[in-house]
């Protein structure tokens, strides 16, 4: 009898506590969820007196035709390819250097973790003035003393060639510090008899790195690049502040279609079904990841 | 004599491991501060910017100059506050981040509570659900929450930019870990006293898991603080407009001054700056918190 009363309470109880949090979730992310999948089957604008119609896959055909978002989904695909394997790698840089032992680490890790703090907003704005064209300006100035005077300068942000790898090279200043951090935690979790055991079987530095970090770091990768390859389809600030989306498409990405469709031209049921391909991306890196780790855990 | 000949070896092979590992030290200094110059040089420029009139940040962008200001001066930070109404967008952002801050850390550990240490029917399906719904970001539903949000006549209005963001799949899945990790005689001792579940809950469980409500906090300050596609699509006017949006309008501001943008943006950096400086601990492992997960 008194269990029963127990379980009872319990489940009042939890109810009370759960209901605020779920009553949200639902409300403001599992509704419009499948309300984006609902709405991408539709004509519907903001404003129009045309009624509600059933469209079918009208919107997906209209979108894939659209040359624009196929440009979109390639910058996003060029950014992914590139950032998440350059910052991947420079964090990791960064992450095995800042582990080894040695005074004034603690210094280096806060100044290569501060960008991380600073609203991507923000970065976009200091950044659009260090790519100022001209000789003056900062990045053609900086070009220009690295290569020995052999720089011509260049409008960054205005040449179709330079405009998103600029706009990649300031992500990746601001996101490498994240992942630093997130590794130098998994660095640290590696238990250093692992190590020692290495060293007496008489393995080298380069050694102890591929058969021993690589492999326990091994989760810590990939999930550190799956979110790095989410972001870099959910790149937008930057876009919209620096370049919107241009010089001729450029540097324009999904998320930038995607506000122009629903936000600038009302077109709710357009916006609606690139979201859902976004969604249909984000879906499938994050499933890869979860064989890629699962993979890992079979082995051992 | 063998020996002595043997030891010799061994001394130069020691003596050259030292030096090697001299070398490599001095190399990883050198390295190290290479690249924490050119990590901070942005920052620098902007703070330095700041100080400078409007007309020598881009022009002296290109020389060494960028990073010492000459003759140093407040002026650009009063014309920030000539020009906008700053302190609106910085006590909106922090009204609305506040607010998400505070409502989220309440709702999120009571349902993470509820999934880890009570028993109930319906909660191992609840919990799948709402660990699924980690993966869905704001970018998928940003057009019909726009649609719901107008609607329900909620554009430019805090509500809009406060109450969709308060429950958090990942703020109660970092709670549920460690909530999960807690000693179970933690509430057993409540449980003999006759306090009720939620007493319990605050009084005990909340008092030995301030680290999870730092995490939480600092990670959803963060990424509310630099929120920006959100607030551009349902704010309209100045009213409700936070920092990220109104910093991109004000770079477009005509007359162009880079003086005043880069003062704006200092103090739109500078309170996040400080407490990350404090709490710098904190943050890092708040941050290394969200890897541990998969």
């Amino acid at each position: 009898m008194p269990h029963s009363q127990k379980v009872k309470d319990d489940t009042r109880a939890a109810w009370i506590m759960a209901t605020p949090a779920l009553g949200g979730l639902f409300l403001f992310i599992a509704l419009p969820f499948l309300l984006a999948i609902a709405l991408s089957f539709t004509n519907l604008r903001l404003g129009s007196p045309l009624p509600i119609q059933f469209l079918g896959l009208e919107q997906y055909r209209r979108i894939w035709l659209d040359p624009s978002f196929r440009q979109a989904l390639l910058n996003n695909g060029l950014f992914a390819l590139v950032v998440v394997p350059v910052q991947t790698a420079l964090a990791l840089g960064l992450a095995l250097l800042l582990n080894r032992p040695l005074k004034g680490m603690a210094l280096f890790r806060t100044l290569f973790f501060m960008p991380v703090v600073f609203p991507m907003s923000l970065v976009a704005v200091i950044w659009t003035v260090i790519y100022a064209p001209g000789a003056n300006g900062m990045m053609n100035a900086f070009l220009d003393f690295v290569t020995f005077g052999l720089w011509a300068p260049r409008d960054f942000l205005r040449d179709p060639i330079f405009a998103l790898p600029s706009i990649m090279l300031l992500s990746l200043w601001q996101g490498v510090g994240f992942q630093m951090v997130i590794m130098l935690a998994g660095l640290q979790a590696i238990p250093s008899t692992l190590y020692e055991a290495a060293a007496i079987d008489g393995s080298n530095a380069w050694n102890q790195f591929r058969f021993v970090t690589l492999p326990q770091l091994r989760n810590t990768l990939i999930f550190v690049m799956l979110v790095t390859s989410i972001l870099s389809f959910r790149l937008f600030d930057q876009v919209q502040i620096m370049t919107q989306g241009g010089p001729n498409d450029a540097t324009t990405t999904v998320m930038y279609e995607v506000v122009k469709a629903a936000f600038e031209q009302q077109k709710m049921a357009k916006g609606a079904a690139m979201t859902v391909i976004f969604f249909i991306i984000v879906l499938a890196i994050t499933i890869a990841q979860r064989i890629l780790v699962k993979e890992e855990q079979v082995i051992d | 004599m063998k020996d002595i000949a043997n030891n010799n070896i061994k001394e130069v092979q020691g003596t050259q491991r030292q030096d090697r590992k001299l070398l490599s030290t001095i190399g990883s200094y050198l390295l190290l501060t290479v690249l924490a110059l050119l990590f901070i040089a942005p920052i620098v420029f902007m703070i330095v910017g700041s100080l400078k009139p409007d007309d020598l940040v881009l022009l002296e962008a290109g020389t060494l100059k960028a990073f010492l200001p000459e003759k140093a001066s407040f002026q650009n930070y009063w014309d920030v506050f000539e020009r906008v109404d700053f302190a609106r967008f910085f006590f909106n952002s922090l009204f609305i981040t506040g607010m998400i801050v505070l409502a989220g850390l309440l709702v999120n550990s009571l349902a993470a509570y509820a999934f880890a240490r009570l028993r109930w029917r319906g909660r191992t399906i609840l919990f799948a659900l709402v660990l699924a719904l980690m993966i869905i970001p704001l970018e998928a539903i940003a057009v019909p929450l726009f649609f719901q949000v107008t609607l329900f006549g909620w554009r430019n209005t805090y509500v809009a930019q406060i109450l969709p963001f308060i429950a958090n799949a990942f703020s109660i899945y970092l709670f549920y870990t460690f909530f999960i990790g807690l000693p179970k005689e933690l509430e057993e001792a409540a449980r003999v006293d006759g306090a009720g579940t939620i007493r319990t809950f605050f009084e005990i469980i909340v008092p030995v898991s301030l680290p999870v409500f730092a995490s939480v906090t600092i990670l959803t300050f963060l990424t509310q603080w630099g929120s920006f596609l959100w607030p551009l699509m349902v704010t309209i006017d100045e009213q409700v407009r936070p920092l990220p949006v109104a910093i991109a309008s004000f770079q477009t501001l005509p007359p162009l001054q880079w003086g005043d943008i880069m003062s704006f943006g200092v103090m739109m950096v500078a309170p996040i700056l400080i407490v990350f400086l404090v709490f710098q601990k904190w943050f890092v492992e708040g941050v290394a918190s969200t890897g541990t997960k998969g």
